[in-house]
C-alpha cells in the first residue's frame, strides 16, 4: 500500500507566465500587443502635440474652399473658382485615366512581346529581348523624362505649322504633332447619337449570344461555324448602317491652327503622352516576362498532345496553351496593374495634373494642410488599388483551375 | 518582435523630439551653423558660382543671419527647395529659415503658420514672351500656353488675371525655374510668368536676351521676404533685425569698407547699430557686434543689391521700389533704439 503524495494545489503562480509553456506564448503576445498599442497611441499623441506646437489643427474644411488655381487637363467642368475638393476630383480622374490607358496598352504590349519572345525566328525573339531587358532594367522615371524631352524638344512648335513654317499635319490634315502635344480630331455627338450607341451595344450583346450559340452547336453536332467572320460582321454592319440611316449623327471636329495654339480637336498633352507611353512600355516589359513564364509553365506534352489530335499551331495556342497559362499569368498581372497605377504618381516629373499634383501638390502647398492632404492621397491610392485587385480577383476566379 | 518595436519607438521618439524643439537660436548656436532654405537656382538671388559657393541676394540674407548669430557669414548650410517643398521643409524643422523669393501673403502668414520677418525685395508678377511673337500687352495673350511654377502666388494671380480679363490660357505646371527656362526656350510654352525680378534674372542667362521682352503689365504685388516658423518669436526677431540692420546701414551710410571707422563715429544711431553704445545685441540674445559682423562680412543692403542684381550685373535691375525711403523707395528700417 502506498500513498500518493498530494499534487501541489497551491494554484497559479506568477512565474508560470514565463516558465510554463502553457502560458508563455500568451504572455509574449499580450506584451507585444500592449507595446504595439502604446506605440501607436504615442505616435498619434505625438502628432497631435507637434501640430498644436505649430498652431495647426486637423480639419478637412479646406476641401470646400475655392482652389484659385487652374488645371490644364480636366475631364469634368472645373475653373479656378471651384473648390479644392473638386480640384482633387479632377486630379483623381486624371490619375484613373492614365492608369486605365496604361494598363490597356501595357497588357497588349506585354502579351505580344511575351508570345513573340518565344518565337522560333531568331531576329524577332532577340529584338523583343532587347525591348524587354532595356525597359525592365532602366528606371521608369528616366523613360518618362526621356519621352517628354523628345516630345518637347524635337517636335515642331505650333507656329511652324503656319504657311512656310516647315511642318505639316498628318493623315489628311487631321492630326498635328507639336511640341505641346498631339492634336487629334474629336468626335462630336449630335442628335440621335444615343440611338447609334444603343445599336452598337446591342450588336456587341448579339456577338456574345451568337458565340455561345455556336459553342453549344459545336458541342452538340461537331459543326464549326465561321465565328470570327460573323462576329466581325455583327460588330460593324449594324452600326455603320445605323450611322448612315440616322444621317451621320457623329461628326469629327478637326484641330485648326488659331492664335497661339491649335484650336478644336482633342489635345493629348505631352505630359499625358510621356507618362502613358513610359508607363505602358515599362510595365509591358514586365508583363511580357509574366506571359512568357505562363506559356512555358504549360508542359510541352500538352502541345504535343494537341498536335497529335491534329490541331493547328494557332488553335493549339488559343485552345490549349493560353487557357492553362492564364492561371499562372493573372495573379502576377494584378500586381503589375497595381504597380502601374501607383507609379503614375511619377507624373510629378512632367507636370501631369494627377491627384498627387492637385490634392497632394498645389492644394497642400496653398493651404498648408500637409497631414490631411497626404492622408487623403494615401487613402485614395489604397481604395483604387483595392478596387483594381478586387476586380482582377473576380476575373482570376473565373479562369483559375477548378477542382471538382 | 518586442525589441524591434521598442527600438523603433525610441528612434522615432528621438527624431520627433528634435523637430518639436522651439528654441531655434540655441539649436543654431549648438550646431555651429545655420540651415537656410534657398531656391534651386535663380541667378542673382540664389545660385552657386563657379566654385560651388552659394551667392545671391537671398543668400546674403542667410549669410547676414549667420554673421549675426555665429559671427561668421560662411557658416551656412544651404538647402535648395522647390516651390512645393519650401514650406514643408520650414514647418518640419529641416531648415531654420527660408530666404527664397517667397511672397508674403495673409494666408501664408496666418494659415500656413509662417512668420515673415520683413521684405527684402518689392516685386510684382510679369510676363516674358519671345520678341518675334509680336505681343505687346498681356491682354493679347488669349489662348496662349503659359509656363508657371506650381505652388506659387503667381499661379493664383495668373488664374485671377485671365479670369477677370475673360481670356483663356493653357497652364503648363513646372517644378523649378531651370525647368521652366528649358520649356520656354524649347517653345513648349509661349509665355513664362513669375516675379519680374525672376524674369529679368532668367533672361540674363539666355544666349540671346534681346530676343525676349518682358511685357509692361505687372499684375500683382509680390513682397518677397525671409520667413521663419510661427511661434519662435526670439528667432523671428533675429532674422527681422538682421535684415533691418542691412537696410539701416545703407541709410546711415555704413558700408563694409568703412564700418571700422564708422564704429568710432559719434552719431548715436550708428553707435547703437554697431554696438559701441547701448545694449541692442544683448536684447536679441546676441553679441554686441552682431550688426557690425553683418556689415563687414556681407555688406549693407545697397552693396548686396549692386553686387548681385544691380545695374552693373547682367540682371541689371534698377532699384525702383527697392530704393531707400529717402530716395523715393519703400525701404524703411524702424529705428535702432
Amino acid at each position: 500500500m502506498s500513498t500518493f503524495p498530494e499534487t501541489p494545489k497551491d494554484g497559479f503562480r506568477l512565474s508560470q507566465l514565463i516558465y510554463d509553456t502553457r502560458y508563455r506564448s500568451l504572455t509574449i503576445q499580450v506584451v507585444a500587443m500592449i507595446l504595439l498599442v502604446l506605440f501607436f497611441s504615442w505616435l498619434v499623441s505625438n502628432t497631435i502635440q507637434n501640430l498644436s506646437d505649430l498652431g495647426k489643427d486637423f480639419y478637412f474644411g479646406f476641401l470646400s474652399q475655392p482652389a484659385g488655381y487652374d488645371i490644364n487637363q480636366r475631364l469634368i467642368e472645373y475653373s479656378s473658382e471651384s473648390s479644392h475638393g473638386r480640384a482633387a476630383l479632377v486630379g483623381i480622374l486624371n490619375t484613373i485615366l492614365v492608369a486605365f490607358l496604361g494598363c490597356v496598352l501595357a497588357t497588349i504590349l506585354g502579351i505580344f512581346a511575351g508570345v513573340l519572345r518565344l518565337s522560333k525566328n531568331w531576329l524577332v525573339s532577340r529584338l523583343i529581348a532587347v525591348y524587354v531587358e532595356g525597359f525592365r532594367n532602366v528606371p521608369l522615371l528616366l523613360w518618362i523624362i526621356a519621352i517628354f524631352a523628345i516630345m518637347s524638344e524635337a517636335m515642331p512648335q505650333p507656329r511652324a505649322f503656319r504657311e512656310g513654317g516647315g511642318a505639316s499635319m498628318l493623315l489628311g490634315d487631321s492630326v498635328a504633332v507639336t511640341n505641346r502635344g498631339v492634336y487629334i480630331p474629336k468626335p462630336v455627338w449630335g442628335d440621335n447619337s444615343t440611338i447609334l450607341v444603343g445599336v452598337f451595344i446591342l450588336s456587341v450583346i448579339g456577338i456574345f449570344i451568337f458565340r455561345s450559340y455556336a459553342r453549344k452547336r459545336q458541342e452538340a453536332t461537331g459543326d464549326i461555324l465561321p465565328v470570327f467572320w460573323i462576329s466581325a460582321a455583327l460588330f460593324f454592319i449594324p452600326s455603320v448602317l445605323a450611322y448612315y440611316i440616322l444621317g451621320r449623327p457623329v461628326t469629327l471636329d478637326y484641330p485648326e491652327l488659331g492664335g497661339f495654339n491649335f484650336k478644336g480637336g482633342l489635345h493629348l498633352r505631352n505630359s499625358l503622352i510621356a507618362l502613358w507611353l513610359a508607363l505602358s512600355l515599362y510595365t509591358g516589359a514586365f508583363i511580357a516576362e509574366i506571359v512568357r513564364a505562363g506559356i512555358l509553365s504549360v508542359s510541352k506534352g500538352q502541345t504535343e498532345a494537341a498536335y497529335a489530335l491534329g490541331l493547328r499551331p494557332g488553335r493549339t495556342m488559343n485552345l490549349v496553351i493560353l487557357p492553362q497559362a492564364l492561371r499562372v499569368i493573372i495573379p502576377p498581372l494584378i500586381s503589375q496593374f497595381l504597380n502601374l497605377t501607383k507609379n503614375s504618381s511619377l507624373a510629378i516629373a512632367v507636370g501631369y495634373m494627377d491627384v498627387r499634383a492637385t490634392l497632394g501638390g498645389i492644394t497642400v502647398n496653398q493651404t498648408g494642410r500637409e497631414l490631411e492632404g497626404i492622408l487623403l492621397l494615401g487613402l485614395f491610392y489604397l481604395v483604387l488599388s483595392l478596387v483594381i485587385s478586387g476586380g482582377m480577383n473576380i476575373y482570376n476566379n473565373s479562369v483559375k483551375l477548378k477542382e471538382r | 518582435m518586442k525589441k524591434t518595436v521598442l527600438l523603433g519607438a525610441l528612434t522615432v521618439a528621438g527624431l520627433a523630439a528634435g523637430a518639436s524643439a522651439a528654441a531655434t537660436l540655441d539649436d543654431v548656436k549648438a550646431r555651429g551653423s545655420l540651415k537656410c532654405g534657398v531656391s534651386t537656382g535663380l541667378p542673382g538671388f540664389s545660385a552657386t558660382d563657379a566654385n560651388g559657393t552659394w551667392v545671391g541676394f537671398d543668400v546674403d540674407v542667410c549669410r547676414a543671419v549667420a554673421a549675426a548669430v555665429l559671427g561668421d557669414a560662411s557658416k551656412v548650410e544651404f538647402t535648395p527647395l522647390t516651390t512645393q517643398t519650401r514650406f514643408t521643409a520650414l514647418a518640419s524643422g529641416e531648415i531654420d529659415m527660408l530666404a527664397r523669393n517667397t511672397t508674403w501673403t495673409f494666408s501664408r502668414d496666418n494659415d500656413l503658420k509662417l512668420e515673415f520677418t520683413g521684405v527684402n525685395y518689392y516685386d510684382g508678377q510679369g510676363f516674358m514672351v519671345p520678341k518675334d511673337l509680336g505681343v505687346s500687352s498681356a491682354k493679347d495673350l488669349d489662348g496662349a500656353t503659359v509656363c508657371i511654377q506650381t505652388g506659387t502666388t503667381t499661379e493664383l494671380n495668373l488664374a485671377d488675371f485671365f479670369r477677370v480679363n475673360n481670356i483663356s490660357y493653357e497652364p503648363v505646371p513646372i517644378e523649378t525655374n531651370a525647368e521652366a527656362q528649358q520649356q520656354y526656350l524649347a517653345g513648349a510654352c509661349d509665355v513664362y510668368t513669375t516675379d519680374a525680378s525672376g524674369l529679368a534674372a532668367t533672361r540674363a542667362t539666355f544666349e540671346d536676351p534681346a530676343g525676349h521682352v518682358i511685357l509692361p503689365e505687372i499684375i500683382s504685388k509680390e513682397p518677397l521676404g525671409p520667413a521663419v516658423r510661427h511661434g519662435d518669436n526670439e528667432w523671428g526677431d533675429i532674422v527681422r533685425w538682421s535684415l533691418n540692420a542691412m537696410i539701416a546701414a545703407e541709410e546711415l551710410d555704413v558700408t563694409s569698407a568703412n564700418v571700422e571707422e564708422k564704429a568710432a563715429s559719434d552719431i548715436p544711431e550708428v553707435q547703437r547699430l554697431l554696438g559701441t553704445a547701448g545694449e541692442l545685441g544683448a536684447m536679441l540674445g546676441l553679441e554686441a557686434g552682431w550688426a557690425k559682423a553683418i556689415i563687414s562680412q556681407v555688406g549693407n543692403y545697397g552693396e548686396s543689391f549692386e553686387r548681385n542684381v544691380g545695374e552693373a550685373t547682367p540682371i541689371a535691375l534698377a532699384r525702383g521700389l527697392n530704393a531707400q525711403w529717402t530716395d523715393g523707395g519703400l525701404l524703411y528700417a524702424p529705428p535702432f533704439r
